[in-house]
């Protein structure tokens, strides 16, 4: 596989035995602002406000402007960003680098800058760093952290408000990557926006540090990439021609096209350029999961990690930040499900278990969803029909009138447990299992709501 | 009727980023529950705009996509020749933008629009426009309040022969400076309006299906009235819809 060089951060070995904290090799000033973001960062989970990881990374920033950079210097890192995807491949990352040692990363979701750097507070020496980074701060995380590898999965619409980020994210990754030479890329093969904006690190010559490790994880989302990144005219899609864990997919114009994957999946086997296969077996649920792995082995193999470890230790993750997680309320068995913009929800779709699990769909349009709801529009709800399915959230109104033109019957609560109960009176079962899907502080928000067993 | 209703949903690739395509599956919806059979068509970049539909419908989209979209329309005169023979055209945001008689992009190119709206489009200076409108419909249309959601750059100026869709009580709609929102000539009718526009307006949707087939019967829309209702008094009154974190808890929770 081309683009797994020898880490460029190979761990440096602490220079004494105090205390187990890292912070022993750092300036006095990045060690104090590490402790001042430490202690809010408590102080502030101690008195229920909070993860308090926003917190204690702005304090440590208010203190030392470079904390993060001079925190994650001499840790081997990688660094997850993309639209979907980023807290469950991360997650799965960090357990991959957890079977070799020690490992600091933002697994509760904390991806602007304060919460990458309040994740390093308790990195031992020598611990590998996994960060997820949102999509719009990935080259202020990469100039910082100067990761060992970046992994790169996908980009699509989200946050409608947020105009043409889409491709501006992917020119900003592009700018990212060609500014950090030594970077190992892992990127999709199958995103067009992705594959441009990782392009920018593709070697001139063999032998070069900077490569790309291209995976084949056949992604389903197109609708984002219609107009080629580069020069603006139209993709072309050949499902009539699949090759390595996809179809190919070109520009109608430039030379823009598919790569060659080195890594890809057949079904649930990854299957290396080199002819080596792992089954790729996981309690998580959903073909987007696997994919996901995919890509996290990948990157996991950036930084000297064995593909069988790195499958096994992820076989044994069961949820990721109370994604994935089954809650019992009032005797009901609730999962809870992220779908976030068009992309997530034709995953989230695949996932719902079939028919009579009632669906619960709560939809927030707060500043981290966007304000503006008409995605919605991009969803086929329509696959709904015939089931039990109940519209909750701030936005729960225009969730329904969706589904009215969907011809999918429902009824609309406003308030999340009260809309559980609905869901498990319709489905007329003693104990049912029901699928709440929620978009980003929906979910929050009903995650909240269903734990502490208080109407909101 | 034996035949369908046709309504092309023209570009969804290019012209769909705001999920404005849901304006063609609103009205046909429309129709099919007044068991009125109707039909949409896709209409893909690279392929010939069927001739024979009665309602044309485009949304946003980003400048790329927008250029290309008038690219494609420009080609050929179906667009402008089905006006003429009687179909009836929504165009949305950059859609609307197209129809006129040309529109400027962020890049700061002018191209050439299809003329079929007497306005134009500029860049306009300052931040973008985003955020819930409220329109006062031309009095001559018959139309409530309109709801919707505005998100762009563009300053569309109208020409003397133009008359707006409405005026702005919420929002920027053309943004101007004369507080008008959106453009109609006959059947054709422009707005900024996202949300999608028809979803939030069955009324604006009847208003167009009406202009090609003749008086409807009326419909219940019991969960749009209650998702107008909320939309409308929000708009009105964003101070009593602010998040219900309070400041303290935002700081923490700020991701």
């Amino acid at each position: 596989m081309r683009g797994l060089q020898t880490p460029r951060h190979a761990g440096r070995a602490p220079t004494s035995s105090w205390a187990k904290m890292r912070t022993v090799d750092l300036p006095l000033r990045t060690r104090v602002a590490a402790m001042a973001g430490r202690a809010i960062a408590d102080a502030s989970r101690w008195v229920g406000a909070g993860e308090g990881s926003v917190i204690g990374g702005r304090v440590t920033l208010a203190i030392d402007q470079r904390a993060l950079e001079l925190m994650a210097a001499g840790h081997q890192s990688v660094v997850v960003s993309g639209t979907n995807g980023k807290t469950t491949t991360n997650r799965l990352l960090a357990a991959a680098l957890a079977s070799r040692g020690p490992v600091s990363t933002n697994s509760a979701g904390a991806n602007l800058i304060p919460g990458l750097v309040s994740s390093l507070f308790r990195g031992r020496a020598g611990a590998a760093v996994s960060l997820e980074v949102d999509e719009g701060h990935l080259a202020e995380a990469v100039a910082a952290v100067h990761p060992t590898a970046v992994v790169l999965l996908n980009l699509s619409r989200d946050q409608l408000d947020r105009f043409g980020e889409v491709r501006r994210h992917a020119a900003d990754w592009r700018l990212a990557l060609a500014a950090s030479p030594g970077t190992v890329v892992v990127a999709n093969a199958d995103d067009p926006l992705v594959t441009w904006a990782a392009g920018a690190c593709q070697p001139g010559t063999n032998g070069d540090r900077c490569g790309v490790t291209w995976v084949g994880t056949g992604q389903r989302w197109r609708a984002d990439a219609s107009a080629c990144p580069n020069c603006g005219s139209r993709i072309r899609w050949s499902d009539d021609r699949p090759e390595r864990g996809g179809v190919h997919w070109a520009c109608s114009s430039c030379p823009l096209a598919r790569p060659r994957p080195d890594a890809w999946l057949e079904g649930a086997d990854l299957v290396l350029a080199d002819g080596r296969r792992f089954n790729i077996r996981l309690l998580l649920p959903g073909r987007v999961n696997v994919s996901n792995a995919a890509m996290a082995v990948a990157g996991a193999m950036a930084l000297g990690v064995d593909p069988a470890r790195a499958v096994r230790a992820m076989s044994r993750v069961r949820a990721v930040a109370g994604r994935y997680q089954v809650l019992n309320v009032s005797g009901s068995r609730v999962r809870l499900l992220l779908a976030k913009n068009p992309a997530g929800w034709a995953e989230a779709l695949d996932l719902i278990r079939p028919p009579p699990t009632p669906v619960v769909i709560g939809i927030n349009a707060g500043v981290a969803d966007g304000r503006d709801p008409s995605w919605l529009w991009d969803v086929p709800f329509e696959r709904l029909r015939g089931r039990v399915v109940v519209a909750t959230g701030d936005r729960g109104r225009d969730l329904s009138v969706r589904l009215r033109y969907a011809d999918v019957r429902h009824t609309y609560e406003h308030d999340y447990r009260k809309a559980v109960a609905l869901a498990s009176a319709g489905s007329g079962a003693n104990q049912p299992e029901i699928d709440f899907v929620a978009n980003y502080t929906s979910f929050q928000d009903a995650r909240r709501a269903l734990t502490s067993g208080s109407a909101r | 009727m034996t035949e369908p209703v046709s309504i092309a949903l023209l570009y969804p690739e290019l012209l769909g980023t705001y999920g404005d395509g849901g304006n063609a599956a609103v009205l046909a919806q429309r129709l099919r529950w007044r068991d009125i059979p109707a039909e949409v068509v896709d209409v893909h970049a690279g392929e010939a705009i069927p001739s024979g539909c009665q309602i044309y419908v485009m949304g946003g989209g980003e400048d790329a996509p927008q250029a290309l979209a008038a690219n494609e329309l420009r080609s050929g005169s179906i667009l402008v020749d089905a006006v003429e023979a009687g179909a009836a055209v929504l165009a949305v945001c950059a859609g609307l933008q197209v129809l006129g008689q040309r529109f400027t992009g962020e890049d700061g190119k002018t191209h050439e629009g299809l003329g079929l709206l007497d306005c134009e489009t500029h860049r306009g200076d300052g931040p973008r426009r985003v955020g819930e409108v409220v329109v006062v419909p031309d009095p001559d249309l018959g139309l409530p309040d309109l709801t919707g959601y505005e998100n762009h750059g563009g300053v569309t100026t109208l020409g003397p022969s133009a008359r707006p869709l409405g005026q702005v009580v919420v929002g920027h709609g053309n943004a101007g400076g004369d507080g008008t929102e959106g453009i109609v000539n006959g059947r054709v009718v422009g707005t900024y309006l996202h949300g999608p526009v028809l979803a939030r307006n069955p009324a604006l949707a009847d208003h167009l299906l009406a202009s090609v087939l003749g008086p409807l019967q009326p419909l219940e829309d019991p969960e749009v009235d209650a998702l107008r209702k909320e939309r409308l008094h929000t708009a009105r009154h964003p101070h009593m819809h602010m998040p219900q974190l309070s400041g303290w808890r935002r700081l923490f929770r700020g991701n």
